[in-house]
């Protein structure tokens, strides 16, 4: 039996370093303001999914921790990790969960605490997400590392330069200077970005995300709770798509594109009947993974929403704001908003939700018409891919 | 050296718990920004993986010798490198070894300046992945410290050496021209 999927409760915390609350307060925040957001009860909860990386951050149960934290016992929980994008797995498992008929209302919570641990710390511990014995015991690679691989070979082939990826960066910080939950809440300038020191050539600190702290829960339910219940203007989730590539970057065929991101996308515009040569026109916002600045342009590449190559051009020329072709990471993104790996894909979803329901500051909304959204998350480097698609 | 700087961090954050717990009774500091209090735990974990490479050993057998071998699967002839004695598509564990040319050229590259904290004691480090004329692709540190001298498409060949301080052997990618 295939039933309609809804969401009908979603908050994110103010995402940031976020040394004012532990791991379960930070985690209540969010959870706290969707319950209320969806008008139910908690005993309508009837399973709790938990997106958390962890190993920087303390609780090594995390799913337990929370679920005693927020009074949700005796329902049944586990955590999902998918790296960076566990918050979309974690979605993935309750959407088919649901669908299936077995669940009517699920919690999906995402949280990581990064800042639980020392910079070094985080940098060794994210570096080995990718393969441990062949990429990192031997060769030290850092996490901007791995998409540096993929921005060198995308700049060598298309001629983009170190100043087309502060585009992103400069677009991204300019959202998330007008959304009060981002970890960076100001604008940078392109001498600001181009003047910062290399990560891991030809990145540069402004390319990078963050490492942040914070939590956004998204509350789940079937198209006859919401309907029994009254709830009003719910967003449907009208298809995930998902994929996955080999754990060694060497193993992959270019660092032009994430076959994943290619692959999940696919198969999310296949289920929702997308027409894959008017994406632009059919989506009115989209979030993307933009861990790192040349990620947003692989990803708008990959999710097929410009030809291969000119995607640093298009975003050069200021067409993926508000007005422009389609509008791309109005958050502020991983880059401005923030990138705790377990919130991350989680919090793509609370956004586009209150996109879609013209809820965000006034600055930072999409003009919505056909009430469409899409969310691209990714974790390790096009190790996992998920695409999300939203509608009203 | 980075290490020296990430100690430093630490032994401050020790330091300043130790004092706090003379002063308060607890290893609790504010938050250097927003002054919010946090506690430094008292417990630390040192993490050294042990891992099998038992049906890999004639890997390391082969640098021993200067040589870098592949696995072949003899039904399918899929080339594996990362070597390894199963092969997934066959559901077989029937492969030869076979040693690789270590010819190649430079697909990308990177260089680490921010490093993780058990690479924080090496200068910045030079990482690039060959395409080797069999087909396969291989990720390793380039010995060419100049990343200017460093171009994609550049001719490579991989060599056995021997990694300090560690005094291990590994392969390096070098630039022929």
């Amino acid at each position: 039996m295939e039933r309609k999927v809804g969401i009908i409760g979603v908050a994110y915390s103010k995402f940031g370093v976020r040394n004012d609350v532990n791991f379960n307060e930070l985690a209540y925040e969010s959870f706290k303001e969707a319950i209320n957001s969806s008008n139910i009860d908690l005993k309508d909860i009837s399973f709790l999914i938990v997106s958390n990386v962890g190993v920087w951050s303390s609780e090594p149960l995390p799913a337990v921790s929370l679920g005693e934290y927020l009074g949700l016992i005796g329902i049944g929980t586990l955590r999902v990790e998918a790296a960076c994008a566990s918050g979309s797995a974690a979605i993935k498992i309750a959407y088919d969960m649901i669908k299936s008929g077995e669940h009517e209302v699920i919690a999906v919570i995402g949280i990581e605490k990064m800042n639980e641990s020392t910079t070094p710390i985080v940098v060794e511990m994210i570096g080995r997400a990718g393969n441990y014995f062949w990429e990192f015991e031997n060769f030290g690679l850092t996490f901007p590392g791995y998409y540096a691989l993929y921005a060198t070979a995308y700049m060598n082939k298309y001629g983009a330069k170190e100043e087309d990826l502060c585009e992103v960066a400069i677009k991204n910080h300019y959202y998330g200077a007008r959304n009060p939950k981002a970890h960076f809440q100001k604008e940078v300038t392109l001498e600001e970005c181009m003047n910062s020191r290399y990560v891991a050539w030809p990145l540069k600190l402004y390319d990078c995300s963050p490492i942040s702290d914070g939590s956004a829960t998204v509350i789940l339910a079937s198209e006859d709770f919401i309907r029994k219940s009254g709830v009003k203007e719910p967003i449907w989730i009208r298809s995930i798509g998902a994929s996955n590539d080999t754990s060694n970057l060497s193993k992959r065929e270019n660092f032009l594109s994430l076959k994943a991101t290619v692959e999940a996308a696919d198969k999310a515009y296949k289920k929702a009947n997308i027409d894959k040569d008017k994406l632009t026109k059919i989506f009115d916002v989209i979030e993307v993974h933009d861990c790192f600045t040349i990620a947003e342009i692989l990803a708008c590449e990959d999710l097929g929403l410009f030809k291969r190559g000119e995607g640093y051009k298009i975003i050069r020329e200021k067409q993926t704001y508000i007005g422009g072709m389609i509008p791309v990471n109005l958050s502020g993104g991983l880059k401005a908003k923030g990138h705790p790996l377990g919130a991350t894909g989680i919090s793509m979803l609370v956004e586009l939700v209150k996109q879609l329901k013209y809820e965000v500051e006034k600055q930072r909304q999409a003009d919505i018409k056909n009430g469409l959204a899409l969310a691209h998350n990714v974790g390790g480097t096009g190790h996992y891919a998920y695409v999300t698609i939203l509608s009203r | 050296m980075q290490r020296i700087i990430y100690d430093e961090g630490i032994k401050k954050l020790e330091e300043f718990a130790k004092e706090n717990k003379k002063i308060l009774g607890f290893p609790i500091i504010p938050d250097q920004k927003l002054g919010t209090a946090l506690w430094v735990s008292n417990r630390e974990i040192r993490i050294k993986y042990i891992i099998s490479v038992e049906k890999i050993k004639k890997f390391f057998e082969g640098l021993f010798e200067g040589k870098i071998y592949a696995t072949k699967c003899l039904s399918c002839n899929e080339l594996y490198f990362p070597p390894q004695t199963e092969c997934g598509k066959c559901r077989m564990e029937n492969v030869e070894w076979v040693e690789l040319s270590g010819e190649g050229e430079l697909i990308t590259f990177t260089k680490i300046f921010v490093k993780p904290y058990s690479f924080s004691h090496y200068e910045d480090y030079i990482i690039g992945i060959a395409k080797l004329k069999e087909g396969i692709n291989v990720t390793a540190w380039i010995e060419e410290k100049d990343i200017q001298k460093i171009k994609i498409g550049s001719k490579v060949r991989l060599k056995v050496t021997k990694r300090l301080p560690e005094e291990y052997l590994t392969y390096v990618i070098t630039i022929i021209e």
